[in-house]
């Protein structure tokens, strides 16, 4: 018995879909104008409008700052550049130090726990200050006093810690069953944890690593507190000097252009991953 | 025809009616009283004991003169606090003069009202005794091979690199203590700032600090001069710049500061 071949052309279930598909384009592009179109004409009637205009979307003073602005942002993206490999590997330690099983070894366990409870409990710009300006502060000579190796330490160090987490969460969700059958194979407890647990885990928490790089790339900017003149202060020197608030939405415009796409990536990771589960 | 001439008429008598009571009238925040801003805290010698309603400092003294001559007493005068950002920010604003060492610059007068000038300040090259101990010099030549600190927010930035032009990037802060911070960890060797709170910070806050030298104020093309901010278009303006020619053409201004800024001599002149 051979199946009926689907008549040619659209079913009329498929008709009916495709209809309410273009409905549903035609509803969603109306609300958007409607939405856009009236913050475009309602809040230029604001009484203060113009002189938020000029106070914040200057565009010559957009133009006058925008050069100098970017070339304050390489400050950030090389402070992220170091800083990003350095995070992986540290976390990569703490968090493999939390997952010690041997009883010998609970000091390294205890470090490890207490690590994350404190670097994740402190505003990171309360560790920037305090590294940044207080390692300097017992007397090492130059260079090694330099704000951009203690304000690199303050955000690695933070920020291993939340990616510690990250990675132990995903060392967890491996099954217990994978270590068992590791081992019964003969493995060694660390080459079971080298070859079969971590490339699993690491995979898994790769999106969720995504979005902490994402929010380093922002406070990248807190170093500006302790002296590097990156965007943030050279906004800040241009708002000063120009009494005009434009060069922080020049800046803010900067870190969206390499926050957005970065977001989307992250979003496509996950997106695939829950692909993959399901 | 008749009308606009009707109207000029009017016009003209109104403000001859005006003209007869204090110039102020009308033009401040609340009737009767003159709201004057300092900074948060306030910093000495401008103002002593972060105190302006004492009358003592600098700025608290001569927002007490220029008030009176524009007819206000003195318990009309209140005082509230401002960051320079809410100085600056646009909107209605919560004082009528705003007087913390803001210099006068063509770019900021676009967003702001600047009084006439109160104060010329000289430029002072702040450091701390090892630096002078290990060599540095009140000339231009040993001042480019320091490492430089600035607060951010002062026009000390730009003249840094007019007046020295640093070899290495200068490093810039929040704010003074941030400064003299840094300048105790021994990653900056100098900052610029105007030459009465270089003196306060190298003789109160900082332990071994020391003054190198000063920019006289006519050094510059553009010498850092101190006034009063007042939102843009003000239309008190005016009457505090009366007010401000007239302490400073009967001396008042000068006796000012021989009263409260007087330490300033005596600072060796950079070359």
């Amino acid at each position: 018995m051979t199946l009926p071949t689907p008549a040619p052309g659209k079913t009329r279930r498929e008709i009916h879909e495709a209809r309410a598909r273009q409905r549903g384009i035609v509803i969603a592009s109306l609300s958007t104008l409607c939405v856009v179109a009236a913050v475009v004409l309602l809040v230029p009637l604001a009484p203060g409008w113009e002189a938020v205009q000029k106070s914040f979307f200057n565009g010559e003073i957009f133009l006058r700052t925008f050069p100098k602005l970017l070339q304050a942002f390489l400050l950030d993206v090389a402070i992220f550049a170091w800083c990003a490999p350095l995070i992986a590997v540290w976390a990569l330690v703490i968090a493999l130090c939390r997952d010690v099983r041997n009883p010998a070894l609970y000091p390294l366990r205890l470090f490890a726990v207490l690590y994350t409870d404190i670097f994740r409990g402190v505003p990171v710009v309360l560790v920037v200050y305090l590294i940044g300006f207080g390692v300097p502060g017992l007397g090492l000579p130059r260079p090694w006093n330099s704000p951009y190796i203690w304000g690199s330490l303050a955000l690695i160090l933070t920020y291993s810690a939340y990616v510690a987490e990250i990675y132990r969460s995903g060392i967890e969700s491996i099954h217990a069953s994978q270590r068992a059958a590791a081992l019964s194979l003969g493995m060694s407890k660390s080459d079971a944890m080298r070859f079969v647990i971590l490339p699993q885990a690491l995979r898994r928490v790769v999106p969720a690593n995504m979005n902490m790089f994402i929010a380093l790339q922002k406070d990248v900017a807190l170093l500006s507190f302790i002296g590097p003149v990156e965007v943030l202060r050279q906004a800040g020197v241009f708002k000063s000097l120009l009494a005009n608030f434009t060069p922080y939405v020049v800046a803010a415009i900067i870190f969206l252009c390499v926050t957005i796409p970065a977001t989307r990536y992250a979003d496509y990771l996950i997106a695939k991953q829950n692909r993959a589960r399901s | 025809m008749r009308l606009m001439t009707l109207t000029a008429i009017l016009a003209l008598s109104a403000g001859s009616a005006l003209a007869q009571n204090a110039c102020a009238t009308g033009k401040t925040l609340k009737e009767g009283v003159l709201t004057v801003a300092t900074g948060n805290p306030a910093y000495f010698p401008w103002v002593l004991e972060d105190d302006p309603n004492s009358q003592s400092g600098f700025e608290s003294a001569v927002a007490y003169k220029v008030a009176e001559k524009m007819g206000f007493k003195s318990d009309q005068v209140e005082w509230v606090r401002t960051s320079f950002d809410e100085a600056i920010q646009p909107g209605a604003k919560n004082f009528d003069v705003n007087l913390q060492q803001f210099s006068i610059t063509e770019d900021r007068a676009k967003v702001v009202d600047f009084s006439a000038p109160y104060y010329s300040a000289a430029m002072a090259v702040l450091t701390t005794k090892p630096v002078v101990e290990g060599g540095a010099t009140p000339d231009l030549a040993s001042l480019k091979t320091l490492k430089w600190g600035a607060q951010a927010s002062t026009t000390a930035v730009p003249m840094l690199q007019d007046l020295i032009g640093p070899d290495s990037d200068p490093l810039l802060y929040n704010d003074n203590a941030d400064v003299v911070e840094a300048m105790k960890s021994n990653q900056i060797d100098a900052a610029l700032f105007d030459l009465p709170t270089a003196l306060y910070l190298s003789a109160v806050t900082l332990e071994n600090g020391a003054l190198l030298g000063q920019f006289p104020a006519d050094r510059t093309q553009n010498p850092d001069r101190f006034g009063m901010l007042m939102s843009k278009d003000n239309p008190l303006k005016e009457c505090v710049d009366a007010a401000l020619t007239e302490i400073t053409s009967d001396g008042t201004l000068d006796l000012l500061e021989d009263e409260w800024l007087a330490q300033n001599t005596g600072v060796p002149v950079i070359k």
